[in-house]
């Protein structure tokens, strides 16, 4: 099936070249549309890149303007200051977000997994129930939870610890749904019930011959609730008030707001630049190296 | 299945019983695996859904004052939300914000996808990934660039245009904070949604190219009429995202705010006024008025999408 696809694909390049040569190449046109797409994209990132280099001065007065280097290359002095500024808090925040996204998004994964395995391949009372109620939750914001979640965690003492923030993020409505979608399709039913006739029990099943058909869907899951408890904002900066439990995102743009309000000693936009771009490292590494598996498994809901 | 074996072992009359006995024993025992693989989920859905949902409906019939302390007031807070110029405009704002990001990520998500999947080389494999990228940035810092970009001390604009003897337009003044704004959610969105529509149109079956390729249809043609059409349940699952998204706007507004604060009030919008209520005024039963009422209106504009777009999107 996938050959004979292939085969019409390239069967429709070459057809479509022969009509390009007739309607004046718009493959060039279309790699130039590419092209200011990345300029766009990229060009940002650029600005980052350029400016962690520079001193806090070079920032404003640097010789090579906005978008190119400066001439005394400050980065590794920007690196040092940030291990040492306010007690080298920056490496504390950077561990912080770790464990938030590590432990928020392995918990959201675990917990999708099971339930989306669960309401695929089983038959219980109150299944369809829960089930629309979890569709309905995909659709409440979850920024509409943070403050009423604070005020209840208020009153458990769990207010300003990191399970405040690592809570939270274990629901995943969309991780559930996700991967009952996909469990429903690519797990098939005679496959269990063989391994039941054979004697092996659910868990059993579940771990040998239901799991490993699912690695696609879990890694998507699992780079999505990373990358969502990663990127929390709202939630962490409403729960800690230490700045030691602070994750990068809330931390970074404290320093932004000090250096925009305070005086020439307190301007350290140069930590914020160079911290900036060390923190993106990390989940832009893991997604170019999980390319093969994200690029297919994002469609999964959508291609119902 | 269940239905069809039930009544296939019932038709035979000698055995049936037993059979059906053990198969509803067996049943009542999946049923438990059932409940057990989903429990640990039902037990978090609970607690951080379902309760903070109630008491944020039950905060937000309350009302407490120094005087009187804590007092049921029902549908007061409700009223007062509904009638407050802070949220109301709040609500209009976000609304305006999404009916042009919206379409704008939308349009950028759309375009790339198509030339992505009528162009197959080295070049778009990387250009592919290099459009995601943003994605993979946290909304946090996204901001923070484009706030540095826009400053006309630290972004380039300054000496662009000076190149051509301009004054570099102020992206953070008033007049243009709409703009900037849109600019970011687009930059940071549009390749992830870009992604989703690029995995939707390499499902299409090519032979119904090559089928109106005969019939005499060009490239434009055939991205318009069939690919188009045939990954709109996608496109729905984007809108319906981006609505969620865009009406709680929070973040970007929030970090663009440090370097903007005459352009952007504290209260610019609901999820930012909640906030503000609960932690500079302690307007704790107000705040949580204001979120669930933002969270409601999420909730029926989302489903009133999908019900509109039932016929596309596929859900029953």
């Amino acid at each position: 099936m996938s050959s004979t696809a292939s085969a019409s694909r390239s069967l429709a390049t070459t057809h479509r070249q022969s009509g390009s040569r007739r309607t004046g190449s718009p493959k060039i046109g279309s790699a130039v549309f590419l092209l200011i797409l990345i300029v766009y994209f990229l060009t940002p990132l650029w600005w980052l890149i350029v400016a962690a280099t520079k001193s806090n001065s070079g920032l404003f007065t640097g010789t090579g303007g906005a978008m190119w280097f400066d001439q005394d290359f400050n980065l590794w002095e920007n690196i040092q200051e940030l291990a040492t500024y306010q007690g080298g808090i920056y490496w504390r925040w950077f561990a912080n977000s770790f464990l938030y996204a590590l432990a928020g998004g392995i918990g959201a994964t675990v917990l999708s997994i099971l339930a989306g395995y669960g309401f695929a391949k089983y038959r219980f009372r109150g299944r369809n129930l829960f089930f629309s109620l979890v569709l309905g939750a995909v659709m409440v914001p979850m920024t509409a939870l943070v403050i009423p979640t604070f005020v209840l965690f208020s009153n458990f003492g769990l207010v300003n610890t990191v399970w405040s923030v690592i809570l939270p993020t274990l629901l995943s409505p969309f991780g559930v749904y996700l991967m009952r979608i996909y469990t429903q399709d690519a797990v098939p039913d005679e496959l269990l019930d063989a391994a039941r006739i054979d004697g092996a029990g659910e868990i059993r099943i579940f771990w040998r011959v239901g799991l490993p058909l699912l690695r696609p869907a879990v890694i998507t899951v699992l780079l999505l609730s990373v990358v969502g408890s990663w990127n929390n904002y709202f939630l962490p900066l409403v729960m800690l008030r230490d700045q030691s439990l602070l994750p990068i995102t809330v931390g970074l743009t404290q320093w932004q707001a000090h250096s925009n309000a305070g005086a020439g000693s307190e301007q350290v936009w140069n930590l914020v630049t160079a911290g900036a771009l060390l923190s993106i490292i990390p989940l832009i590494v893991a997604f170019l190296s999980l390319q093969r598996y994200w690029q297919g498994g994002l469609s999964v809901g959508s291609l119902k | 299945m269940t239905s069809t074996i039930v009544s296939a072992s019932s038709a035979d009359t000698s055995n049936s019983k037993p059979r059906r006995q053990r198969r509803l024993v067996g049943d009542r025992r999946r049923q438990r695996w059932g409940w057990a693989f989903v429990g640990p989920f039902a037990i978090v859905f609970i607690g951080l859904l379902i309760i903070p949902l109630v008491y944020a409906f039950f905060l937000s019939i309350q009302t407490t004052t120094i005087a009187t302390g804590t007092s049921f007031t029902w549908l007061k807070n409700y009223a007062q939300a509904f009638a407050d110029p802070i949220f109301l405009q709040g609500m209009l704002r976000v609304v305006e914000y999404s009916a042009v990001m919206i379409p704008a990520q939308l349009v950028v998500a759309i375009a790339a996808a198509l030339v992505l999947d009528n162009l197959t080389n080295w070049f778009s494999k990387f250009a592919r990934v290099m459009i995601f990228v943003p994605y993979a940035i946290p909304v946090v810092i996204g901001s923070l660039m484009w706030g540095f970009l826009y400053s006309p001390t630290m972004g380039p604009a300054t000496s662009i245009f000076g190149l051509f003897g301009l004054s570099a337009p102020d992206f953070l003044s008033q007049d243009s904070i709409f703009g900037s704004l849109v600019n970011i959610v687009t930059w940071q969105w549009s390749g992830y949604y870009m992604i989703i529509v690029y995995a939707a149109l390499r499902s299409i079956d090519t032979d119904i190219y090559e089928a109106a390729r005969i019939d005499g249809a060009t490239n434009f043609q055939i991205s318009m009429r069939i690919k188009l059409p045939m990954i709109s349940s996608s496109m729905v699952m984007i809108i319906v995202f981006a609505l969620i998204g865009t009406l709680q706007f929070f973040t970007e507004p929030t970090v663009l705010r440090n370097v903007a604060q005459s352009a952007i009030p504290p209260d610019y919008t609901p999820n930012m006024y909640a906030n503000v209520l609960a932690f500079s005024y302690n307007q704790f039963n107000y705040s949580s008025t204001i979120a669930f009422a933002l969270g409601v209106i999420v909730f029926i504009f989302s489903y009133l999408f999908l019900f509109l777009t039932r016929k596309q999107n596929g859900l029953k």
